[in-house]
């Protein structure tokens, strides 16, 4: 017993206990006490998620502004939000984000668990290292990334100068600023990508491979061939993860460049805060809360997707 | 370009039983791979390492080094004078006060209402199970960056607003702990509760006193991931917390105050970041089993 309860990790399919006793098994009437249980956790998603989700419905159809001024706009701010140009910069700059970090992450992270899963010498190390990013927070992250690529006195200037490279505009370019961006979610995000795929590595069984060698297949065969599709599970799983938090991205970018220069890496959370609450902004709530309504459902559609592939191996009864 | 067949072998020795009927080259080809290997590890590791070791540099270095022209990759003036000033300038210490008791707070709530809940789903039985878990698990999926402006007027409508509290009970409103919990505590035998009933416990002395003690790695794991996501929490506290200074949390104040002041001095800058970014990382280095246990279960946060 103690190895079933000792860990945690392990598959999704973790052992289940035998399944639930016939009628009666705990007596019966257990209502008031899971009640009990219950009502904590409940009333705090109920008044400060769900509530909330069906609020900012209501006050995305109001023109809402900080000083208490209310109007009801109908779909209003929808309308406008589908002529709002820098909406569409926003949402045009989340998407350039997103295909940047996700794949390639993904696949430095594929190569980094496929380069540690051996024997290596201080492999616990090269993985601890690796694996500490992701437990600086995004603001960290954000602003030391806003220090090295600063564009004048930063580390990246002064390396490239220091290689007779020419200097870049990592702040003054919307273009550059975005892949400075990109590059320290990528710096943030990696230990992720390895963390997932060691875990899946752990589970290819390694006679086929050797069968594989048996048979005259080269490494590369061996991987293209038997590994990484072995890892699709994990690959899925990143993958969605990955394209929920790059659409999401908020603190990175916000510590680095409040979105700017101009709104060039303004992304669509970034354009929600900045329309909403920004002291520079318009402070228009009702206009930021349609903007936090498509957040969700664009959010709803990749989950939606991802229920729809792997129906059956989620974590419902 | 793997070797993982040899690799996760018995450290070596079945692959050199396997080679001696082998010829001597793949052996050679196999040092030289591992050799390789090293170096990226190495290369990849160090790449990795280097903004926080850039951090560190900077924080303890003096200003006209650091806007010194030329690479300078090492320490040329230790100082310490770039964490004296913003804690005498602006009121720092109450930040790592602020973002201590917020996230102490937010963490016991979370964790003993996930946990209850957890323990509902998977041992008690009552009418609407299924229906609500469901309602619950569906609310993963509503992002917090999402619900921030009704959040905004629910936080003044409760005169939460202005308060430490406008960010503590939203924050606690968390819901990936209970099925982490649930899953854990399927796993607990159902004799050993029915055992502790006929002993005449209660259902709370049950799950308090025999059910708790078997899930400690349940227990750090929800503790460390929870505190670490209200230690680095931003969104939300960016709002709640906006134009009292002496509320500000620690990477608020970096953001709102620090970012705003010393646009030229980031060796200030560095210096709070670093003493941020601390906490977490020492209870990564001491509990990094429950990290990576945690982390894979939930994703970034």
């Amino acid at each position: 017993m103690t190895s079933a309860t000792e860990r945690i990790g392990g598959a999704t399919a973790s052992a289940r206990p035998p399944r639930r006793r016939s009628a009666g098994g705990f007596r019966a009437s257990s209502g008031a006490a899971a009640t009990a249980f219950l009502v904590p956790n409940v009333v705090l998603i109920v008044v400060f998620t769900l509530l909330p989700l069906v609020y900012a419905a209501v006050i995305s159809l109001q023109d809402l502004d900080s000083l208490g001024g209310t109007s009801w706009a109908g779909l209003g701010n929808y309308a406008e939000l589908v002529t709002d140009p820098v909406f569409w910069q926003s949402v045009a700059n989340t998407g350039v984000f997103t295909l940047f970090t996700v794949p390639v992450g993904m696949a430095i992270g594929l190569g980094v668990a496929v380069l540690l899963n051996g024997v290596l010498p201080g492999r616990a190390l090269f993985r601890t290292i690796i694996f500490l990013p992701l437990v600086v927070s995004g603001v960290a992250t954000g602003v030391l990334g806003a220090w090295m690529f600063d564009q004048n006195n930063g580390f990246v200037d002064d390396l490239l100068k220091s290689l007779g490279l020419p200097a870049v505009q990592w702040q003054s370019s919307g273009g550059w600023a975005m892949t400075a961006v990109i590059l320290m979610t990528l710096w943030q995000r990696i230990g992720f990508d390895m963390l997932i795929y060691l875990a899946g590595l752990q589970g290819v069984d390694p006679a086929v491979q050797e069968a594989a060698t048996t048979d005259g297949a080269s490494g590369w065969q061996r991987f293209r061939l038997i590994t990484f599709p072995l890892l699709g599970p994990s690959t899925f799983f990143l993958l969605v993860m990955n394209l929920i938090y790059s659409f999401q991205v908020f603190d990175t970018v916000w510590a680095m460049t409040r979105g700017g220069p101009g709104y060039g890496t303004t992304t669509v959370v970034s354009y929600a805060y900045r329309v909403a609450f920004d002291e520079h902004g318009p402070q228009l709530l009702g206009y930021g809360a349609a903007v936090g309504i498509v957040i969700y459902l664009v959010t709803l559609l990749i989950t939606g997707l991802q229920w729809r592939f792997t129906s059956g191996r989620d974590q419902t009864d | 370009m793997t070797s993982t067949t040899w690799d996760t072998g018995a450290a070596g020795s079945a692959p050199a039983a396997a080679t001696t009927t082998a010829t001597r080259s793949p052996r050679k080809r196999r040092g030289r791979l591992l050799g390789l290997r090293i170096t990226v590890a190495v290369v990849v590791t160090i790449v990795m390492a280097f903004p926080l070791y850039w951090m560190l540099l900077t924080a303890f270095s003096t200003r006209a080094d650091l806007y010194a022209p030329g690479l300078q990759l090492w320490p040329q003036h230790f100082t310490v004078q770039n964490f004296v000033r913003p804690f005498r300038e602006f009121p720092v210490w109450r930040w790592f006060g602020n973002s201590l008791l917020i996230a102490v707070v937010v963490t016991a709530i979370t964790v003993v209402c996930n946990l209850l809940a957890g323990y509902a789903f998977a041992k008690l039985r009552f009418r609407g199970r299924n229906a609500l878990f469901l309602v619950l698990l569906s609310t993963l999926m509503i992002p917090p960056q999402a619900i921030i402006v009704p959040q905004f007027f629910i936080s003044i409508g409760l005169h939460l607003y202005g308060g430490l509290w406008a960010v503590i009970l939203p924050e606690a409103a968390a819901i990936f702990g209970v099925f982490l919990a649930r899953q854990f505590f399927l796993a607990v035998p159902d004799e050993l509760i029915e055992a502790a009933q006929l002993d005449g416990a209660g259902r709370f002395r049950t799950f308090v006193s025999v059910v708790l003690p078997l899930c400690r790695p349940l227990l750090a794991v929800l503790v460390l991931l929870t505190f670490m996501g209200e230690w680095n929490a931003f969104g939300w506290p960016l709002v709640a917390l906006s134009g009292n200074q002496q509320l500000f949390t620690v990477p608020i104040g970096i953001v709102g105050t620090l970012q705003g002041q010393y646009t030229s001095d980031y060796g200030a800058i560095m210096a709070v970041n670093l003493l941020m970014i601390l906490p977490i990382v020492a209870l990564f280095l001491g509990f990094q089993r429950y990290f990576v246990e945690g982390l894979s279960r939930s994703g970034l946060r």
